[in-house]
C-alpha cells in the first residue's frame, strides 16, 4: 500500500474513534453510567458490524460482478434473506419462529443464504459475465420476485404472524436484535479478514475474466468464494438490522473515491471504516441531536437513491 | 510447440470447430488467418483455457492444458483475448505490473520491477505510464495489455486480434517487437490477424482457417498464393511480391 493510502487509512480510524467516543460519553449524566454504557456499547458494536458487512459486501460484489453501480440489495440479496425468513414464520408459526433459539438459528440461516446465494448468483454471474445488462436485469427481477413472494405470504398470514414479518423486512437501526451480536461480530469479522487476505486475488479478479485467467488465477473458485462471503455479510447485516438497499452504495463510492486506488488491501478496509462512520455519526446526529425526529434509515436511502441515480446519469455502468 | 488434436467446439448448437488437429511451431511466429467466423479466436481461446475444452486435448510446451493447474500454465504462456475492458480504475503502469502477478502472486521483488520497466519501455508506454485508463485511447490502453502479457515473461505468447486499434506505426512496430521476441529470445507467438499482409510480412507459420477447419498451412509463400487465398475469403484475391515476401492485393 502506498503512504497516501495509509494516510487516509489512518485518518479515517481516527474519525471513527472520535466519533465512537462522542457516541459513547456525550451527555452522559451521573446517575446510572454503567447500565448507559453498556446500551450504548452494545447499540455502538451492532451498528459498526452492520456498517462493516454492507460496506465490504458491497465492494466484494461490485469487483465480483465488474460493476460499480450493483450492490447485493440491488441484485436481491436481503431480499432472499426476508424471503427465508417469511417461509419459515409460515412453515413454523410465530411460536415455532420466536422458540427458535437465535444463536444455533442464526448460524443455519446464514448458511442456508450462502449456498442459496451461491447457486444463484454464482451461476447468473459465470453465465452471463459477458453480458452484462441480462445480469443486471436478471438480479433485479430476481429481488422483485423474492419480495413480491415474502409479500404474498405475508399477505396470506394471520396478522399476529404478518407482524413479525413486517419487523423482519423493514431496516431498523434503532430496535437491534443484541442476542445476535456476539455470533454477527465473529462472522463479520472472519469474512472480512478473509477478504483482506483475498485481496491480492481480488485485485486480479478486478482485471475481468479474460487477464484473470490468463495470470493464472482460479477465477471461478475465486468468485464462488467472494460471493460466498458477500452473502454471509449481507446476512449479518439483514438478520440485524433488515435490508438496507443504497447504504452499500454509496460506501462503496466514498471508498472508491477516497484511496483513489483499485488496490482491495486497502479499499476493503477503507469500505468498513467509512461505513462505521456513516452510521455512528447519522446515528448519533438522529438520536441525540435530532432527537429521533427522522429515521436514519429513510435518509440513507435517500441520499443513496440520489447518488445512485447520479452514477447511472454519469454512465458509470460498464 | 502447442499440439492441438481433435478439437472439437459447440456454441449455442452451433459447432463451431470440426475435429481440428495441428500444431503451432516452437520458436516461430505463428499466424492464424481467416474470415470472420472461421473459428480462429475461438482456437485460440481454447489453446489459453480461457473457454473450457469440450473435446480433443491441447498441450501446450508438454503440459496439457485441461489438467495443469492454472497457475503453471500461467508461467508457460500469456494469453490476451479481445475482452480488455477494465472495471477497476488503474493507472497503466499498474495495469502492465499485473503481468507479473503469475511470478510473484501479490508480493513483487525487485525483478519483477524492472521486467515492468522493460514493458513499459518496449511498447512506448514511458509518458503514458501515470495517466488512468479510461484517460487513454482504445490503441494506447490495447498497447497496455499487450504490454502486460509481455511482462508475463513466458514461453508463449498468444494474441487474440492484438492489432485492433492500432494505428500503422504502432502495429508495424508491435510486429517488429514479436518478431525480435521469437528471433533474439527464442519465444514463440500465436497470433490471429485480419490484415493479411502482417502475417505476409512477419509470420513464420500461417495457418488458414474456414468454417471452423483448417483450409491450409505452412509458410507464408506456400499458403499466401492466390489460389487459396480466393478460395479462403470467396473473393478473387491476387498476390504479389514485395522484398521477397508475398504481398496480398484485395483492393478490386
Amino acid at each position: 500500500m502506498d503512504r497516501r493510502a495509509t494516510l487516509m487509512l489512518a485518518v479515517l480510524a481516527l474519525l471513527l474513534a472520535g466519533l465512537s467516543a462522542l457516541w459513547m460519553f456525550q451527555g452522559l449524566g451521573a446517575g446510572n453510567r454503567g447500565f448507559i454504557l453498556s446500551l450504548r456499547a452494545t447499540k455502538l458494536a451492532a451498528l459498526v458490524t452492520v456498517a462493516v458487512a454492507i460496506g465490504v459486501a458491497t465492494v466484494l460484489f461490485q469487483t465480483v460482478a465488474a460493476n460499480r453501480v450493483l450492490t447485493p440489495s440491488i441484485m436481491g440479496f436481503d431480499a432472499l434473506y426476508v424471503l427465508m425468513q417469511t417461509l419459515m414464520i409460515v412453515l413454523l408459526g410465530n411460536a415455532g419462529f420466536a422458540g427458535l433459539s437465535a444463536g444455533p438459528k442464526f448460524g443455519i440461516d446464514v448458511g442456508v443464504m450462502t449456498a442459496l446465494a451461491v447457486v444463484l448468483f454464482g451461476t447468473l454471474l459465470a453465465k452471463g459475465a459477458r453480458d452484462i445488462p441480462r445480469m443486471i436485469l436478471t438480479g433485479v427481477i430476481l429481488g422483485v420476485l423474492f419480495r413480491s413472494v415474502s409479500q404474498f405470504l405475508g399477505r396470506v398470514l394471520d396478522p399476529n404472524e404478518f407482524a413479525v414479518v413486517q419487523a423482519v423486512s423493514f431496516a431498523s437501526f434503532n430496535r437491534v436484535d443484541a442476542a445476535l451480536l456476539p455470533v454477527a461480530g465473529v462472522l463479520t469479522a472472519v469474512a472480512v479478514m478473509a477478504a483482506i487476505r483475498l485481496s491480492p486475488q481480488l485485485d486480479v479478479l478486478a482485471l475481468g475474466r479474460e487477464s484473470a485467467v490468463s495470470l493464472g488465477l482460479r477465477y471461478r473458485a475465486l468468485v464462488m468464494g467472494t460471493l460466498a462471503l458477500v452473502a454471509m455479510l449481507v446476512s449479518v447485516s439483514t438478520a440485524l438490522v433488515g435490508p438496507v438497499a443504497f447504504f452499500g452504495l454509496i460506501v462503496a463510492g466514498l471508498a472508491h473515491g477516497a484511496m483513489q486506488n483499485a488496490r482491495h488491501a486497502g479499499l476493503i478496509p477503507a469500505a468498513g471504516l467509512i461505513a462505521a462512520i456513516l452510521l455512528v455519526g447519522g446515528q448519533w446526529l438522529f438520536e441525540r441531536i435530532l432527537g429521533q425526529a427522522a429515521t436514519l434509515s429513510v435518509v440513507v436511502e435517500f441520499a443513496g437513491g440520489l447518488f445512485f441515480l447520479y452514477l447511472l446519469l454519469k454512465g458509470r455502468i460498464r | 510447440m502447442i499440439q492441438i488434436s481433435n478439437l472439437g467446439h459447440k456454441i449455442g448448437g452451433t459447432q463451431i470447430l470440426h475435429d481440428i488437429s495441428t500444431s503451432f511451431p516452437k520458436g516461430k511466429l505463428t499466424a492464424l488467418i481467416g474470415p470472420n467466423g472461421a473459428g480462429k479466436s475461438t482456437l485460440l481461446r481454447l489453446v489459453g483455457r480461457l473457454e473450457p475444452l469440450q473435446q480433443g486435448a491441447i498441450t501446450v510446451a508438454g503440459h496439457d492444458v485441461a489438467r495443469t493447474p492454472t497457475a503453471d500454465l500461467a508461467r508457460v504462456m500469456a494469453i490476451l483475448g479481445q475482452q480488455t475492458a477494465v472495471a477497476s480504475r488503474l493507472r497503466l503502469c499498474e495495469l502492465v505490473a499485473f503481468g507479473r502477478w503469475p511470478h510473484h502472486q501479490g508480493r513483487p521483488r525487485p525483478e519483477d520491477r524492472t521486467k515492468v520497466a522493460q514493458a513499459i519501455d518496449a511498447f512506448a508506454l514511458s509518458k503514458l505510464k501515470n495517466r488512468f485508463l479510461d484517460e487513454v485511447s482504445g490503441g494506447q490502453a490495447q498497447r497496455a495489455h499487450i504490454a502486460m502479457a509481455f511482462a508475463q515473461d513466458t514461453e508463449w505468447l498468444l494474441l487474440d486480434e492484438p492489432l485492433n486499434n492500432l494505428d500503422m506505426a504502432h502495429a508495424r512496430a508491435l510486429m517488429a517487437r514479436l518478431r525480435d521476441l521469437v528471433d533474439r529470445q527464442g519465444r514463440s507467438v500465436g497470433l490471429v490477424v485480419h490484415e493479411i499482409n502482417y502475417a505476409a510480412a512477419w509470420a513464420d507459420h500461417v495457418i488458414a482457417m474456414k468454417d471452423g477447419r483448417i483450409m491450409a498451412e505452412g509458410t507464408p509463400d506456400d499458403v499466401l498464393t492466390e489460389a487459396v487465398l480466393s478460395d479462403l475469403y470467396d473473393a478473387p484475391i491476387s498476390v504479389g511480391r514485395h522484398k521477397d515476401r508475398p504481398l496480398v492485393l484485395h483492393h478490386a
